[in-house]
């Protein structure tokens, strides 16, 4: 065909046809089998976009048809796992049984969740001199990135330069799955010898990549009298797709959050990674620890509605407590569940909004409100220890200009902001002094992906380090050139003690050049005091956790199933927010996805494996009328944490949590419509389901059962 | 069909070759290398490809807010097309400054779209079509602000609108800082351009493009396709003797702000909102909306229950009339012949009637229904004297529920009546199960949506718990 270069397959790999990060179990182009649909076999290079596309309308493959699973229970029973199963355990709840007062089992299931960054997976390549290449990838990863072009091209790491300016999005999807986009235009361009671009197509993206987990989980739920939880065990069944990516690390964060906010002495948790014929599932805003508190909410939600108390009143008697241990063997400092939960109760009056809700309830047919409180708690640092660094290099240039290079990638969560503001408030000098480069792997290497909310601690505390180390210099200059030994450097001017010098910041730099000082610094950070045995599943993996809690109202429509909600009201843990615009958005943004995931964002697969929710006009995320009416967020005033960086706690993904609300609130509404019905827990809660609930008893009907008749836009 | 399109492109007048069914989008990108405008989705579903599209009438330019994605280069032939590029100046502009003082943008990519917007509504605040600013995003989409900054912006922007209401708009506009002033000068040098006559070949034609280009885009440019809508300077829906008539280029705006319809069915622009968004509304034509034949099509729903009648035409400039209720087959099949076109369509405007529409999607706005259906209904001495039902979303077309709307005339308005006329729309309907929901949950959302009907439009005496 006209303008079509080349097409890449397997057998033009030079090195590994081999992406997989944690498991190598994933080829860059299927070899012989294909095990999802949307796994990619090839690369066609051509003179545009739109030929390129073309031809591949003309591509006709031949295949026979394999069994295909979808479902991870299925895929558990047949022995198709990722990773042996992984189980936390505290106490013994087997003995504790039969002490409990209640117990109740039951099954939850949670959908995944379409990442959906505006923009959509990217990246160009082109070759350099000496066999080197030139890789620009809109990645939260840019080593992996590194390492994994290196080892399809056959190349040592130092002949490949990733760079990163910023992402359109990324959420966890361009954690591990940007990497594959990147991987193929360097092979391309490498090949070719000339530059590559690619973007991938909205439903290409939608179809090809990998989302949040969907989970099935089995759980049981031991209770006194008095409403404590004795015992908490839960079987998760993780829908991990056809290869690992990082399921076996979002496995384990969903391991480490399976009782939330909550002090349960005796816990067993056991989570099994089960391979399907779906896109290999990856990284979302959370990583797993979302799935694992909705189970336990599902838990305490279901044993609230048999004992016939609000669920809050569980929540609220079980929270953690200071000095506190969790079943993977940490011990729990600066608890704040307790504290936020009641400075939530001082400021917005929960009760009090109980009570409104019951008295409109009581006059209300037609519409009925429901209410869910949310707390969270939610563990910072990667669970892997060894990913816990990472690397900071300043320059300053003898006309006083700085330039900050670090592993940390901009992706709108404002780590460049922070970033800024370490290196201004380090130095005393004002932001048009300084620039934050791209993350680029030349500059910084062995980069640990910007994720696990640690991109601001990691790389802070790396720039405040290389800062420091650079500003100590320039002080000795200052100290030898003034004869004074107590200086200090504030809004671009040199201060002995309290009194303004005559001498400025640029020309203390340039002094420091005259004088052959080095104006450069690379510094490395590594958290402090984590680490984590596997092989007891005990240890002390967070550096320290964030907590909050938030109060979601809602109103449902009980007549057509639809629903909107009227207010989400949080006191959110963020320590002493060094930013508070940058660190708002961070919780609005989040607690809107994590309402999106639960309510309206549903991904549908058919029994074959086929995506039919593969576009926007079939997946829906919020958009500026389904957001709450109100949201207000209060800050509660603590200390923050020596490992947060400049105390600011980390608050990327923290806030998704409280979305988890969003789904208990419509369910309290639709008990009030509809108390006797028994209600399945399966997230999202679609209009549909809303709808089928409300009417459980005249309706029978099985939500899994979809055909695909008509999955385009009409 | 004439080879070059001609319009201006920000403050630069652009001739090109390029071919008409281009996208916009491409050619702005791509060709005039403006990288402002983002894609995301490329079926107008996210908005971070808006731009705005100025089209002369007389004197003055009105701007409005369209997808580039599904916009045929040859459609903007005449207009003045504005990207986010057009709209900067020395310093940031209003809608800008508010986008940064309160935060409103974080990973950025969606951003532009969403200045693009809220300066098409500055640039052209109706009421008819807007409550506030906050309702020009509506078909913009942002994954990481939940949106609360980008409504306090936007409530900002309503604010310094209100101080600067005097004098000529424009000059207000420019002088504030909302704007650039080479605007001035559009309407002048749009008047230069010489219009281009919209080609009758037999070629397959497409009107607005919001449909067609969804997820076809490629297809198109392979395609001989003929452009209705170019060069439409004029009103495209006008009242004619009890009736409204719209000509085959009027979009689902220009529908939204007929005041014939406004006067006559109080929450007009309440159901108006339900359907796509400002920018797909503002380029998608109601004639398309028609042909396309969607089973779920809320255009056609709503002029099914309206009663519309069509005007077609052929080639040879035959004309023909049909009501629409007569108009659909089978699934996308409909009485349109290979060489004709719906050139008008006529709606009575209502009287006495009352009118109702109710839609039910995933997200209440831009989403494509589950069910959606229109009701139009004359009640004299508690008597149904005239009544047509209508329901989209359950069967292979969009329809016109013939059997209930006949089971009802004449009988009175009880809870009998309606419980029994409920069972006979479920003998009229045959849905199946798809992204949009179950077939099972779609009987039951299509009997709660026909209750509504009544409990809305008669809420003394029909009540939601006597029928559930």
């Amino acid at each position: 065909m006209d303008g079509i270069e080349a097409i890449f397959l397997h057998s033009d790999i030079p090195g590994a046809n081999q992406i997989g990060g944690i498991v190598p179990d994933e080829p860059l182009f299927a070899e012989d089998e294909l095990h999802f649909r949307g796994q990619p076999i090839g690369l066609i290079v051509g003179k545009s976009e739109l030929l390129c596309r073309l031809a591949r309308e003309k591509i006709e493959l031949q295949y026979d048809e394999l069994p295909v699973i979808t479902d991870p229970r299925e895929a558990a029973q047949k022995g198709h796992l990722i990773v042996p199963p992984r189980t936390f355990e505290m106490g013994n709840p087997d003995q504790i049984w039969s002490e409990c007062a209640y117990v109740f089992e039951g099954k939850a299931d949670v959908n995944g969740q379409e990442h959906l960054y505006i923009e959509s997976q990217g990246a160009y390549a082109w070759p350099k001199e000496d066999g080197c290449i030139f890789v620009a990838s809109s990645t939260q990863g840019p080593t992996a990135v590194q390492k994994t072009v290196a080892l399809v091209l056959d190349i040592p790491m130092h002949k490949v330069e990733v760079n990163v300016q910023r992402l359109g999005g990324g959420f966890g999807g361009k954690e591990d799955q940007a990497t594959a986009w990147a991987v193929m235009v360097a092979l391309a361009a490498f090949s070719l010898g000339r530059p590559v671009k690619f973007s991938m197509h909205r439903m290409d993206d939608m179809l090809m990549t990998g989302k949040r987990h969907p989970y099935s989980s089995d759980y049981k739920i031991g209770l006194s009298k008095d409403l404590k939880i004795l015992a908490y065990e839960a079987t998760h069944y993780q829908n991990a797709g056809a290869a690992a990516d990082l399921s076996p690390a979002v496995l384990e964060r969903t391991l480490f959050h399976s009782t939330n906010a909550y002090f349960v002495p005796n816990v067993r948790a056991t989570a099994l990674s089960c391979k399907t014929n779906l896109p290999p599932n990856t990284a979302f805003r959370g990583f797993g620890g979302p799935q694992g508190k909705f189970i336990i909410e599902c838990a305490i939600a279901h044993a609230a509605e048999k004992i016939d108390v609000s669920p809050d009143t569980i929540q609220r008697k079980n929270l953690l407590s200071e000095g506190d241990i969790m079943s993977y063997g940490q011990k729990m400092e600066g608890v704040l569940a307790t504290p936020t939960w009641e400075e939530c109760e001082k400021l917005y009056g929960i009760e009090e909004m109980k009570t409104e809700i019951a008295d409109f309830n009581q006059s209300s047919f037609r519409f009925k409100k429901g209410l869910a409180v949310q707390p969270i708690c939610f563990g910072i640092s990667f669970t892997n220890t060894m990913m816990n660094h990472a690397r900071a290099l300043v320059h300053v240039y003898h006309d006083g200009s700085v330039v900050v290079s670090t592993g940390a990638v901009e992706m709108g969560q404002g780590v460049n902001t922070k970033l800024l503001q370490v290196a201004c408030e380090t130095f005393g000098i004002s932001p048009d002094r300084v620039k934050i480069e791209s993350t680029n792997t030349l500059r910084i290497a062995n980069t640990s992906p910007t994720a696990a909310s640690a991109g601001a601690d990691l790389n802070g505390k790396a720039l405040q380090m290389a800062c420091n180390c650079v500003l100590d210099r320039l002080k000795k200059v200052a100290e030898d050139a003034l004869g004074t030994d107590n200086i200090s450097i504030r809004d671009n001017k040199i201060f002995s003690g309290d009194k303004e010098t005559p001498m400025s910041w640029n020309e203390l730099v340039q002094l420091a050049f005259s004088k052959r000082v080095s104006l450069s610094e690379h510094a490395h950070y590594a958290t402090p005091i984590i680490h984590y045995d596997k092989s007891k599943e005990k240890g002390h993996p967070f550096a320290y956790h964030v907590y909050g809690t938030a109060v979601i109202c809602v109103t449902v429509d009980c007549l057509k199933g639809t629903y909107h909600f009227d207010s989400v009201k949080l006191v959110h843990d963020g320590g002493k927010s060094m930013n508070l615009p940058v660190d708002n958005g961070q919780i609005e943004g989040g607690l809107v996805q994590g309402i999106g995931w639960m309510t309206m964002e549903e991904l549908l697969y058919d029994k074959k494996g086929r995506l039919m929710s593969n576009a926007l006009s079939t997946y829906k995320v919020p958009d500026i009328y389904s957001v709450p009416k109100e949201i207000l967020i209060a800050h509660f005033d603590s200390d923050g944490h020596e490992l947060a960086i400049k105390k600011s706690k980390a608050v990327g993904e923290p806030p998704l949590m409280y979305g988890l609300g969003a789904y208990f609130a419509i369910r309290n509404a639709v008990k009030a419509f509809n108390p006797a019905a028994n209600l399945e827990f399966n997230a999202p809660y679609t209009p549909e389901k809303v709808l089928m609930d409300l009417c459980k008893k005249q309706v029978s009907t099985t939500f899994q059962d979809i055909q695909v008749e008509d999955a385009g836009i009409s | 069909m004439e080879t070059t399109t001609e319009f201006i492109l920000n403050e630069e007048l652009v001739k090109t070759a390029e071919p008409k069914v281009l996208t916009l989008l491409d050619f702005i990108r791509y060709r005039a290398n403006l990288r402002g405008t983002k894609i995301g989705c490329r079926e107008g579903d996210c908005g971070a490809c808006t731009v705005l599209i100025g089209r002369r009438m007389g004197d003055e330019v009105f701007y409005e807010s369209a997808t580039s994605c599904l916009t045929p280069l040859g459609n903007v032939h005449g207009k003045h097309v504005v990207t986010v590029e057009g709209l900067n100046m020395d310093k940031l502009n209003r809608v800008q400054q508010a986008m940064v003082d309160f935060s409103g943008t974080q990973c950025g990519i969606c951003t532009p779209g969403f200045v693009v917007s809220l300066c098409g509504y500055v640039l052209n605040p109706q009421k008819e079509l807007y409550r506030s600013a906050k309702d020009a995003v509506d078909g913009n989409i942002c994954r990481c602000t939940g949106y609360k900054s980008i409504e306090r912006a936007a409530e900002r922007i309503d604010i310094e609108l209100a101080n600067c209401s005097d004098g000529p708009r424009l000059k207000q506009l420019i002088k504030n800082g909302f704007i650039p002033n080479y605007f001035e000068e559009i309407a002048k040098r749009l008047k230069e351009i010489e219009p281009q006559q919209a080609p009758t070949n037999g070629a397959k034609p497409v009107g607005g493009g919001t449909d067609v280009y969804v997820q076809k885009h490629d297809k198109l440019q392979t395609m001989d396709i003929a452009l209705l809508a170019m060069d439409e300077n004029k009103n495209r829906v006008h009242p004619q003797n009890g009736q409204l008539i719209i000509d085959k280029t009027a979009t689902a705006t220009d529908l939204m702000k007929s005041p014939d319809l406004i006067n006559t069915i109080p929450a007009w622009y309440d159901y108006m909102k339900l359907i796509s968004s400002h920018p797909i509304r503002n380029i998608g034509t109601i004639a398309g909306n028609l042909v396309n034949a969607s089973p779920i099509g809320d255009f056609t729903i709503i002029l099914l229950a309206l009663g519309a009648g069509l005007e077609i035409e052929n080639l040879e400039g035959n004309l023909r009339r049909l009501p629409l209720k007569e108009f659909y087959f089978d699934y996308k099949q409909t009485d349109l012949k290979q060489d004709e076109i719906i050139s008008r369509i006529f709606i009575p405007i209502p009287k006495a009637e009352k009118f109702h529409f109710e839609k039910v999607c995933k997200r209440q706005y831009l989403d494509i229904a589950s069910v959606n259906t229109a009701i139009k209904i004359s009640v004299e001495a508690d008597v149904i004297v005239d009544i047509n039902l209508s329901i989209g979303g359950v069967s292979a077309v969009p329809l016109y529920l013939k059997e209930t709307s006949a089971f009802l005339l004449g009988k009175n308005l009880n809870y009998n009546n309606i419980v029994t006329a409920e069972s006979v729309m479920q003998k009229e309907i045959s849905p199946i199960g798809d992204a949009r929901g179950s077939a099972d949950y779609k009987r039951l959302l299509a009997k709660r949506l026909f209750f509504a009907h009544f409990i809305h439009l008669f809420p003394e005496i029909i009540k939601m718990k006597e029928l559930v």
